[in-house]
């Protein structure tokens, strides 16, 4: 038995290993660097000489890409969840979600290929001349738009469970009250299941805020302090990714920059984990 | 009050039923409501069938793209700066060294954390719902953060294993774990009590219990856990990047503590990112060898699943 809690023990380490390794480098960055340099300056060149070390430019290009994300991600997501929970037939159901799961499973470095090569030259061909500049071949819109549409499953999977939970009873009670399908979807159910759609909505802002591959082949790579969607951005996980492929000694500031920004990551989500449990806990519906 | 806010979701219900009702019953309730529930199907099919239509559009625009390179020079070609002569044969066999030797790894300590925290931890104590919240928690954390921690702890400092295959594995050992426990927990929790308690009644050890019965009705679920994690693990770029993986192997590795290598996803991004129309060929028949790998290694574990779940 000692040893199986050691199998479960190592999950633990892990994050232990995580909070050790990340914390070293990034402690010897900020003898460095200063912190005030690091979260105010506006430019981000840190291989650069002399370098700057705003890490602004990338936390907003971070933000950029997550916000197309979720727009398309949460409500598409919401939508698919109601329709499978509430709508879909039993034999529907069995077809789709499985397909849903597929999706899933597609390597992300295959939605990066899909936006640079088929939603880049489809949204550039079709741009409406009335809102502006066209998006260059590397745009935080485009990388967000594809990044969104990965995210739809997630954000339907996890929601969709919280639906099917929740109990009949609730439902039956509505209809013989006289209530349509879609005012018990939208105003019995969606209310009832609100601490797992907060939990998948969540998760579903993580992922976009975590991803790489795709802001990577399809965003550029150059930093870049804005919000718009047709420029060239860079994002934290993007700079770790380019900066990290290089050989890079330990010990170089470039090294601490890679530890540092990952740091600032890994403060991200679990602050988005923090705010999720507490928002699962405020709106859970507790049902004998 | 209290008994108020816990059946939030029951008063809501009464609340939006009567408001309904009210309308219907004075007969302001106008034609437009069914209209308004045809555009409310309409928009919830769209986003189904949004992603549906996406997944094809990939196949296909992957297939047309990568048509012409797809033959089995692709396969046993090794990369080249030559895009005519490029392949994946290193890509493929080093995919197969770090998968392999993350199965190794991650099926003896999943089974076993998911064992434990299943059959023997009490959850009132406080380490164990620590482990718990813990695991939930780490399966968020973004892959590319378990590529820092790979390149601090495994490749360079504490271990200082090097670029080898195995720091892969173990790296992406770390990342999938959470999953496997999540699934391997499921697959044994959902073994009925009456064949734990038919066991001991008959004189059998917690130990022969869990060996001889719980476990081996659990596999099925634990395989499917085990199998959609190996998928996920051989689809994964961004922490090989930073834990050795390198773009330019001309040769196979010939172990886990080998030198240089590279995997499939590596190459095609390797090759999405140069701007010769050539490589992005190479880029999507690449990606389309990857999907038909997937595909069939995800179907065969929802086909699994289904095929075994069933009510006991």
């Amino acid at each position: 038995m000692a040893s199986l809690f050691a199998c479960a023990l190592v999950s633990l380490l892990v994050t232990v290993g995580i909070v050790l390794a990340l914390a070293g480098p990034t402690i010897e960055f900020f003898r460095e660097v200063s912190p005030l340099d690091f979260f105010s300056a506006q430019e981000w060149a840190p291989t650069f000489s002399p370098a700057s070390f705003g890490v602004l430019s990338i936390v907003v290009g971070t933000l950029n890409v997550t916000f197309w994300a979720i727009l398309i991600a949460l409500p598409m997501g919401l939508c698919a969840a109601i329709y499978l929970s509430e709508y879909a037939s039993r034999r529907t159901r069995k077809v789709v979600k499985p397909v849903l799961e597929v999706l899933e499973g597609i390597p992300t470095v295959a939605y990066g290929f899909f936006a640079l090569t088929f939603i880049t030259p489809l949204i550039r061909d079709n741009w409406p001349g009335f809102l502006g500049d066209a998006p260059g071949i590397f745009s935080a819109g485009a990388a967000g738009l594809v990044l969104g549409i990965m995210i739809i499953p997630t954000v339907a999977s996890i929601s969709e469970d919280a639906m099917t939970a929740v109990p009949s009873g609730l439902r039956e009670g509505a209809y013989a009250l006289g209530a349509t399908r879609r005012v018990v979807a939208t105003r019995v159910v969606v209310p009832a299941a609100l601490s797992g759609i907060i939990a998948s909505f969540v998760l579903g802002i993580s992922r976009a805020i975590g991803e790489t591959m795709v802001v990577l082949i399809a965003a550029g790579n150059t930093p870049n302090l804005t919000f718009s969607p047709v420029q060239s951005i860079q994002t934290m996980t993007a700079f770790i990714a380019t900066t990290a492929t290089g050989d890079i000694g330990v010990g170089t500031i470039t090294y601490k920059t890679i530890f540092a920004v990952g740091a600032l990551l890994f403060v991200f989500t679990l602050g988005m984990n923090l705010i999720s449990s507490w928002l699962v806990r405020r709106f859970r519906e507790v049902y004998e | 009050m209290d008994r108020w806010r816990i059946r939030g979701g029951a008063r809501q219900a009464v609340e939006a039923a009567g408001a309904e009702t009210t309308l219907t019953v004075q007969g302001s309730r106008s034609r437009s409501e069914g209209w308004k529930s045809l555009a409310f199907i309409a928009l919830l099919l769209f986003s189904v069938l949004i992603g549906l239509a996406l997944l094809v559009t990939l196949i296909i625009d992957a297939l047309v793209e990568g048509s012409s390179r797809l033959n089995l020079d692709l396969l046993t070609n090794f990369p080249s700066g030559v895009p005519e002569r490029a392949g994946l044969q290193s890509a493929i066999f080093g995919t197969l060294w770090v998968i392999g030797g993350m199965i190794v790894t991650m099926l003896p300590v999943g089974t076993g954390a998911a064992i434990y925290l299943e059959e023997f931890a009490n959850p009132d104590r406080w380490y164990n719902r620590l482990l718990e919240v813990n695991i939930q928690n780490l399966a968020a954390v973004p892959s590319i953060v378990f590529g820092i921690l790979g390149l601090g702890l495994i490749v360079r400092g504490p271990l200082s294993l090097g670029s080898v295959a195995y720091a892969g594995s173990l790296t992406l050992t770390l990342m999938v774990l959470p999953t496997v426990i999540l699934a391997s927990r499921e697959a044994i929790r959902s073994v009925p009590p009456s064949l734990r308690q038919g066991s001991m009644a008959l004189g059998a050890t917690r130990w022969q219990t869990i060996w001889h019965h719980v476990l081996p009705n659990a596999i099925p679920g634990i395989a499917t856990g085990t199998i959609l994690a190996v998928s996920r693990a051989i689809g994964e770029t961004a922490p090989l990047l930073l834990v050795g993986a390198t773009v330019f192997v001309t040769f196979n590795p010939d172990g886990p503590l080998s030198e240089g290598y590279t995997t499939l996803p590596v190459q095609i991004f390797n090759w999405v990112q140069r701007p010769q129309d050539e490589f992005r060929v190479l880029a999507a028949a690449g990606i389309i060898v990857l999907l038909v790998v997937l595909l069939a290694m995800n179907s065969f574990a929802i086909w699994l699943r289904n095929r075994y779940q069933r009510p006991m």
